[in-house]
């Protein structure tokens, strides 16, 4: 018997960006049933692996075989044709058209009209060998996340793909819906396909993958197959090259209520518009806030930043009713705010540093005088907060969008904390970071929380919010389904929140 | 008042609003090419002007009016290619891109015009376009003479509309092209060359730009001249986001903006109503502004309008 | 094959920034070379003639002073609303709304004479102001595209200006559409013997540092910018965003109003169709080629003014059409916005190896 030939292999891939490595001298290999689980922290060269699979990013040196033939990939056209199908971590997908209009883009038409009916074949094809379905005319607006997913699945096998790369495709979804989209992996994978399944979290890709590849910096750390007997925390140390330890959180000391919202709704048709949150952050307190993307956590975070106002509904921080709330209202009343873009809300990646740093402040006295700004003192302002928060960056004048993510968090961070906040709200604050920038983050909310001040944690990480809570609010299409001490806490009972389902007590 | 109305509203008013939204109608589908990829394209005023003039210099010594529609077509598509240069493969500012592409077009229309015409004491002009009645259907009363008795390039416009349409709508390419303008992401990773797309859309969008050019200077006047184009390719953007980026309705928006230019001109004629014509030729670009006004606050452009899309990019 | 790639600069050295727009300029003239060519005529000489004639003289000097005045306005005009992302390219408009307030001004006979000159001034800055606020309000009120209204209200108060000039405003010694010609009193006093160097060009100049404190060392100008750049972080910083965009075209359209007041004060005397060829859109190049910083404004106003004086001279001299000077405006905001690229970008070429 000959050995079987591997659907895919890469072979000494590397792409450069300017100075940095993203990825050197990759090898990777993909047998027929294979689920490979790529690990590897943030940075380290998952994703752009992937994008040079596809097609998206063009490498540096190294070449793809399909089935044991060496292929050119310089488009995703190309990486189509041979029967490479990728799901982005951001849905690439268009709002305002139907289901079937997506699935069609960039395939050839029946005697020049769009061809409807092969699509419809394809997708009964799809549903038939993989149970994957979707009305054809429904807006892709109107599909929740895990069905929009599911439509980006559907694509790449309507399209004939054999390998799938999915890009974190969790990290939006329930628990719940996370074991559907397992469950098809499987199926892919009994159909001879192969799947490449990029995460950064352990628990799930030892419960899908049988193989596993680890990147750090760019290079393979390991390959192996995924045996129950590899601990947990060898693989954390073969992801970062040590073992990492959470930050110890003393017990909580919980004060008075520093930030209150009572019934509030508001307005618009979105899905996640907020119809009667209610929930009080304490003194001393971690809140967390857990919930499937697009179910008001952004809407519950833009009405705490002073960004939408309420249609009706009370909203106090300490004891002051916030009547007119703007962003300029509520950070007067002592509300930092660390937004979930940094780059397109938080900072403004085309100015210096500086600039960035003071942006909320400018009209204190400290750093303009009469309408005139004093630039030495701003100049001080951000060294001061450079060093103390250890943010690497040539200087304040450097253009802020050339900083990484952990710098320009960790400038976020230094530009709210400076003027010591009562309550800060921070929205998926680690995201994107690797794991020590991700620490800092961790460690300076804690010291905020030691200093009796009031912490809100937006996030979609639930490993996050059970390491940092005291408490965790899910919400539920635009209201709080139910807070949960953490000593009560467990990923079944929040995943059942997160799907609509009231606790059973 | 009554007198007004009866002067004004006879068939050849209505005729007469048929032929000036013609170059409206070519305008604005093109540019609806452009905006539905994603593309911006502020250099339609100037796009028109330098097709104007080729189209009429060609016509004007080759004697061949096609010649020249042709040259005025070939003339935009260059304009649109310089367009696609700036703002596609380059990534710059479409908004400023735009502005350099009519800043240089009409610059270079006045030179070329001066340089092949000197400074005539007579404005150089042409026999323009005859009408073309279609046999049988210009013989209904009243329609007729209105839709079927005039030029060639008007039943062209007529039939662009729905064409375009089509394409958009119905047809593999048009899909592309709306996802590109919508999510440019989605189409490159269904395997679609954003970037051809882009440079097919500001192509065609320069040849009907160049048609509108060419009917302004060969078939509505009979000459070339500095003021021929006078804000009307700005009009076509304008009347882009009364339509709501859809070809049916942007071609409403350029018949009600050719049925208050025809007014104005019936208006400036009747001496019923005793102010300077300026006035009268003001009227068009306010309602413009009003009508701009009054929808653009539900208005959706396409997604990725005005967003360079690069793809090697951290 | 080799591959152009992009890679975005962490700093911009200085010398780069003066670099960059005399770059573009040397492009601008070495492609338009070609056009001379086209017409005949020898480059260097057509060159010459376009360049020195404005430069030959003192008086010759003065004019082309003179001639950049406007554009000096204008540029930092548009400087001001391109910071903003308030892409104002009414600012040939909004000079129609001063010139018309300063020469109505200027011809009152009720007002003392002391009052006119300062009153012209005032006047057409405001009546710029006023014209640039519409298109603004209706931005941020409305969301009405910007770049569309500020086109076609030039068109509405050019022809506005022109039933004026037709009809009640018509000077009645005139057989043309102009208006009365201002008092004497409200003459712009001369700053030179025996040249137009008028008030306007010393107010242009004083203006232009001005306009640099204001955006580089105030916080609104910090505002400003930080709308321009990123306005959704600038609104969650608790900038109002209408604000700052109506106080950047109330700016914006103070300084074109000035260029229309100073030159209806300083040279013309009264308003005519002819009292701006284009100096609003000329205002675009010479913004972008000073990268919109207002000190840049002041040599590249003077350049252009070189150069639309310099053509009617070689166009005599060489028989190049005088539209050449349109010509080079165009190619020149094409070639500057490109060369901007490698403000933000260094290029590198590489090799791409495929086997």
């Amino acid at each position: 018997m000959q050995p079987p030939v591997p659907l895919l292999e890469m072979r000494g891939i590397c792409k450069y960006f300017g100075s940095v490595k993203a990825n050197e001298n990759v090898d990777l290999t993909l047998f027929p049933g294979d689920i490979l689980g790529l690990l590897g922290e943030n940075g380290a060269g998952k994703t752009t692996l992937m994008n040079v699979l596809f097609g998206v990013y063009s490498p540096d040196g190294g070449r793809i075989l399909i089935e044991g033939r060496p292929v050119r990939i310089r488009s995703s056209a190309d990486a189509l044709r041979h029967g490479v199908g990728m799901v982005h971590q951001h849905f690439h997908l268009v709002p305002c058209h139907t289901v079937i209009e997506n699935l069609m883009v960039g395939r050839p038409g029946r005697s020049g009209r769009l061809d409807r009916r092969g699509t419809l074949d394809g997708m009964a094809e799809v549903e038939r060998r993989f149970g994957l379905a979707l009305a054809p005319d429904a807006l892709v607006s109107e599909l929740t996340i895990g069905e929009q997913q599911r439509l980006e699945i559907i694509k790449a096998l309507v399209r004939g793909a054999r390998v799938l790369i999915l890009d974190e495709p969790t990290s939006t979804l329930t628990p719940q819906e996370t074991e559907g989209l397992f469950s098809a992996l499987r199926s892919m994978a009994a159909a001879h396909m192969g799947v490449i399944f990029i995460s950064h979290k352990l628990n799930e890709v030892r419960a899908i993958t049988n193989k596993l590849m680890i990147l750090r910096r760019g290079k393979v750390s390991a390959t192996l197959d995924n045996d129950q007997s590899i601990s947990r925390r060898r693989l954390a140390e073969l992801m970062c090259g040590r073992e990492i330890t959470p930050p110890a959180k003393p017990p909580a000391t919980r004060g008075e209520v520093l930030l209150e919202m009572r019934d509030i709704h508001t307005g618009g048709t979105s899905r996640g518009r907020l119809k009667g949150v209610s929930l009080q952050a304490h003194a001393g307190e971690i809140l967390g806030i857990a919930g499937v993307s697009g179910n008001g956590q952004l809407e519950l975070a833009e009405v705490i930043s002073g960004m939408l106002a309420p249609t009706t509904g009370v909203f106090r921080v300490s004891g002051r009713e916030v009547t007119r709330p703007s962003p300029r209202r509520v950070q007067q009343l002592g509300v930092g705010r660390i937004p979930e873009d940094r780059m397109g809300t938080g900072l403004i990646t085309t100015l210096p540093l500086a600039s960035s740093m003071v942006l909320p402040r400018i009209h204190e006295k400290r750093f303009s005088r009469g309408g005139f700004l004093r630039q030495g003192a701003i100049r001080d302002f951000v060294k001061e907060q450079m060093q103390r928060f250890d943010i690497r960056a040539p200087g304040p004048e450097v253009r802020t969008g050339t900083l990484s993510g952990g710098n320009l968090q960790k400038a976020l961070l230094a530009r709210e904390l400076a003027w010591d906040p009562l309550v800060l709200l921070a929205a998926q604050p680690t995201r994107g970071l690797d794991v020590a920038a991700a620490r800092f983050v961790h460690e300076q909310f804690l010291e905020l929380r030691r200093r009796g001040r009031a912490i809100i944690v937006i996030s979609e990480d639930l490993e996050e919010l059970f390491a940092l809570s005291d408490r965790i609010a899910v919400m539920f299409e635009g209201c709080i389904n139910g807070v949960v001490p953490i000593e009560e806490a467990t990923v079944q009972k929040i995943g059942m929140l997160m799907a609509g389902v009231k606790e059973a007590a | 008042m009554n007198e007004i109305l009866a002067q004004v509203f006879q068939v050849g008013f209505f005729a007469a609003l048929i032929r000036i939204a013609t170059p409206l109608v070519f305008g604005t589908i093109g540019e609806l090419f452009a905006e539905r990829s994603g593309v911006l394209n502020l250099g339609i005023e100037g796009t028109m002007m330098l097709s104007a003039m080729t189209g009429f210099s060609t016509a004007y010594f080759t004697g061949s009016l096609w010649l020249g529609i042709l040259a005025a077509m070939a003339t935009g598509i260059l304009a649109g290619l310089l367009m696609a240069l700036l703002t596609v493969s380059l990534g710059l500012s479409q908004h400023v891109s735009g502005i350099g592409t009519t800043l240089l077009c009409s610059g270079l229309s006045f030179f070329f015009y001066r340089l092949i015409f000197g400074q005539p004491s007579s404005i150089p002009n042409i026999k323009p376009f005859d009408v073309v009645p279609i046999p049988g259907l210009s013989a209904i009363p009243v329609i007729g003479p209105i839709l079927f008795d005039q030029f060639a390039l008007v039943y062209l416009a007529m039939a662009i509309v729905p064409l375009s349409a089509w394409v958009l709508y119905r047809t593999p390419w048009g899909l592309n092209l709306r996802t590109v303008g919508e999510n440019p992401d989605a189409a490159y990773s269904a395997g679609v060359s954003v970037t051809a797309m882009r440079y097919q859309a500001l192509m065609i969008a320069g040849a009907l730009m160049g048609l509108a050019g060419a009917f302004l200077s060969m078939a509505q006047f009979n000459a070339y001249t500095f003021g021929v184009i006078s804000g009307r390719g700005w009009v076509c953007i304008a009347l882009i986001v009364f339509g709501q980026w859809s070809p049916w309705k942007s071609a409403a928006g350029a018949l009600l903006f050719a049925f208050i230019d025809a007014l104005q001109l019936r208006l400036q004629a009747s001496s019923i109503i005793n102010v300077p014509y300026e006035v009268f030729l003001m009227m068009p670009f306010v309602f413009t502004i009003v009508g701009m006004a009054l929808v653009s606050r539900n208005a959706r452009a396409p997604d990725a309008l005005l967003k360079p899309f690069r793809k090697e990019e951290r | 094959m080799i591959a152009l790639r992009l890679e975005p600069r962490e700093h911009t050295p200085v010398w780069l920034n003066m670099l960059l727009p005399l770059l573009a300029v040397l492009a601008t003239l070495v492609i338009c070379s070609g056009l001379i060519k086209l017409a005949g005529a020898s480059v260097m000489a057509a060159y010459a003639k376009l360049f020195l004639s404005a430069l030959s003289t003192r008086f010759n000097l003065v004019e082309t002073a003179v001639k950049a005045t406007p554009l000096v306005f204008t540029g930092l005009a548009v400087t001001v609303a391109f910071r903003a992302k308030f892409w104002n390219i009414g600012a040939e408009g909004q000079l129609l709304a001063g010139a018309m307030a300063a020469a109505f001004i200027g011809a009152r006979q009720g007002l003392p004479a002391w009052s006119l000159v300062p009153a012209m001034i005032a006047g057409g800055a405001a009546a710029g102001a006023l014209w640039a606020v519409v298109p603004a309000a209706l931005k941020t009120r409305y969301k009405v595209d910007d770049v569309v209204t500020t086109l076609l209200l030039n068109f509405v108060i050019f022809y506005g200006m022109m039933a004026l000039l037709d009809g009640p405003w018509k000077d009645p010694l005139s057989g043309y559409p102009d208006s009365p010609d201002i008092r004497m009193a409200a003459e712009f006093p001369i700053l030179l013997k025996a040249t137009r160097l008028h008030l306007g060009v010393l107010i242009a100049a004083l203006c232009t540092p001005l306009v640099w404190l204001l955006m580089s060392k105030t916080t609104l100008g910090f505002s400003i910018t930080a709308v321009g750049e990123n306005p959704r972080a600038a609104s969650y910083a608790g900038m109002s965003i209408s604000g700052v965009i109506l106080l950047s075209a109330l700016i914006s359209g103070a300084l074109a109003g000035l260029a229309g007041a100073s030159e209806v004060g300083g040279l013309h005397f009264q308003v005519m169709a002819g009292i701006s060829p284009g100096y609003g859109y000329t205002g675009i190049v010479i913004a972008m080629l000073a990268r919109l910083n207002p000190l840049g404004v002041i040599p590249a106003a003077f350049f252009f003014a070189v150069i639309i004086t310099g053509a009617e001279a070689m166009s005599r001299a060489t028989g190049v059409p005088v539209f050449l000077a349109d010509v080079i405006q165009g190619t020149a905001l094409v070639t500057m916005l490109i060369a901007l690229l490698f403000n933000q970008y260094r290029v590198r070429l590489r090799r791409v190896s495929h086997e």
